[in-house]
């Protein structure tokens, strides 16, 4: 237990000296997406009897948790390859489970934060959503499944150029077609079938419906909480993969 | 204390350790000589889990490394070669974290902490981030951070590297303290001063294999006591002699220039492998 607190306490203490540039950074991609996308097209497009602010925030918080929790993995690496701290933590008496468990709820604790960043920033655009029990659950599950992936990639890699590349190739793709900026009803059956296999498609789907006041799919959530298990698991095993 | 049996690590074709038998006793201070890409690092890495072992066998204080990886990691404290602090997290940070890793009371803790800084005489830096020291003292503080949690055995992987003399004399004098309080010292270091002054025994170990095992003053001894370098049109010739009057009559009457000085371990391990430690 003292190992998972250990691994999870230097992330928030580097968070803590890292505080406000890392919340400029949280806020600067959400900002703009919320002026050109929201605020500049709010009244040309409508889902419904909502506006695409409205459409877009909720997207924006799974984006937001998305690439916030995946990028404990650029931490990682950083004490990995840059500081190497990690083997400080290969060193000492700890399980995997401690580690990956510490990394873990730290990137999922980044995601929150970058998460109610999105949702003080949404205020002044007048938009007021519904944040019940159902949305928070979507987005702890969501968080759970990239941070877990992140501490998994993490430990594969071998140099930070193969983290970038992952994710140019994984992320940024998925942030945008993920449903966040576009409903993936509304695109062909072909299209929809590999798109629903991503796991921000079901993230933005239930924190979409449950801010929207809408009825939530339990599948969403199972999908969630299946593929963060399965990272999960895979970084546990990846662990060992990183000793030379 | 450590017992190390047929250790192997291979890098493709290439052995890095090949087939390392050794044991060190308790309260000793051990030296692993040898140059760059000997296989020095590579068996304190994997001594202490941080390297995948190739084959063999090995224990620290009785626990095997594979079979008991956590139980052995809590016999021993790690000085890597490289600066490995969190240099961002304050000093305090740094060792907190180093304790809770290793499961320790947080008022044993808090104690270690006071006593290890006044030992490192860091005492005053406790708040200060680890990017505002230098390099002397981070070394320092990453001697006090490996004797946190009371290891039985300190590995040091040249722990003076890149360190002026007068900061490398410090850390010695340092090293030492860590030994004579009960400590198992593991060293490797290219510094032939540096496995003289501190080892009790001294490995040399070129190509993953060790060449010779003993003490700093028997290994020298094999070539005598006494070496007079001379320059030639093949380069430096040396020459060993027993005693100083034996070097002093080779050189009388001689017509070249030539320096008389003591035999050392680079010495001895030139003549063993043909090559220069550094």
């Amino acid at each position: 237990m003292q190992g998972f607190i250990a691994v999870y306490l230097r992330e928030m203490l580097i968070l803590k000296y890292r505080f406000k540039r890392q919340l400029a950074g949280m806020a600067i991609s959400p900002l703009l997406y919320l002026v050109t996308f929201g605020y500049a097209m709010g009244d040309v497009i409508r889902f419904g009897e909502h506006s695409y602010l409205h459409f877009l925030i909720p997207g924006l918080v799974a984006m937001a948790s998305m690439t916030q929790a995946f990028g404990i993995a650029t931490d990682i690496n950083v004490a990995r390859f840059y500081w190497n701290i990690f083997e400080e933590f290969q060193a000492a008496p700890i399980s995997n489970l401690s580690y990956v468990a510490g990394e873990t709820l730290a990137g999922m604790t980044r995601a929150f934060l970058g998460v109610v960043v999105i949702l003080l920033l949404s205020l002044p655009f007048g938009v007021i959503l519904q944040y019940g029990p159902m949305f928070w659950l979507a987005l702890l599950g969501n968080s759970f499944v990239f941070a877990s992936l992140a501490v998994a990639m993490a430990m594969l890699v071998k140099s930070h150029a193969d983290q970038s590349l992952l994710t140019n190739f994984i992320i940024t793709p998925m942030a945008f077609l993920g449903g966040t900026f576009f409903p993936v009803e509304k695109l062909p059956t072909w299209a929809q079938i590999p798109l629903n296999c991503l796991p921000l498609t079901h993230a933005s789907h239930a924190i979409r419906a449950s801010s929207l006041g809408q009825p939530v799919q339990w599948p969403d959530y199972l999908v969630l909480l299946v593929t963060g298990v399965v990272f999960f698991w895979l970084a546990l095993h990846s662990v060992n993969r990183a000793r030379d | 204390m450590i017992r190390i049996e047929n250790l192997q690590k291979s890098y493709g074709a290439t052995r890095a350790v090949d087939g390392i038998d050794l044991s060190v006793a308790p309260g000793e201070l051990f030296a692993f000589l040898g140059p760059n890409g000997a296989g020095k690092t590579t068996t304190i890495r994997i001594l202490t889990g941080l390297t995948r072992l190739g084959g063999g066998q090995a224990r620290l204080n009785g626990h095997d490394i594979e079979s008991e990886p956590l139980a052995a990691k809590r016999q021993c404290g790690l000085v890597p070669q490289h600066i490995n602090l969190d240099s961002e997290l304050s000093v305090l940070e740094n060792l907190d974290i180093h304790g809770r890793l290793f499961d320790m009371a947080p008022e044993f803790r808090r104690q270690k902490i006071e006593q290890l800084l006044t030992y490192v005489e860091l005492e005053d830096r406790l708040h200060t981030l680890v990017k505002q020291l230098s390099g002397g003292l981070k070394r320092r503080l990453m001697i006090a951070r490996a004797l946190m949690h009371e290891p039985r055995i300190l590995f040091l992987d040249e722990p003076t590297v890149g360190l002026d003399p007068a900061i490398r004399r410090r850390i010695w004098a340092l090293i030492k303290r860590v030994q004579q309080d009960g400590t198992t010292i593991f060293l490797t270091t290219h510094y032939i001063e540096e496995a003289e002054f501190l080892a009790g025994r001294v490995a040399f170990i070129d190509r993953g294999r060790i060449v010779a095992l003993d003490h700093p003053q028997a290994l020298m001894a094999r070539l005598g006591h006494w070496a007079i370098d001379r320059m030639n049109d093949e380069g430096i010739q040396t020459h060993y002699f027993a005693t100083r009057d034996e070097a002093t009559e080779f050189s009388a009457g001689q017509d070249f220039g030539f320096t008389l000085r003591r035999v050392n371990l680079e010495d001895a391990f030139l003549a063993l492998t043909g090559k220069k430690v550094m």
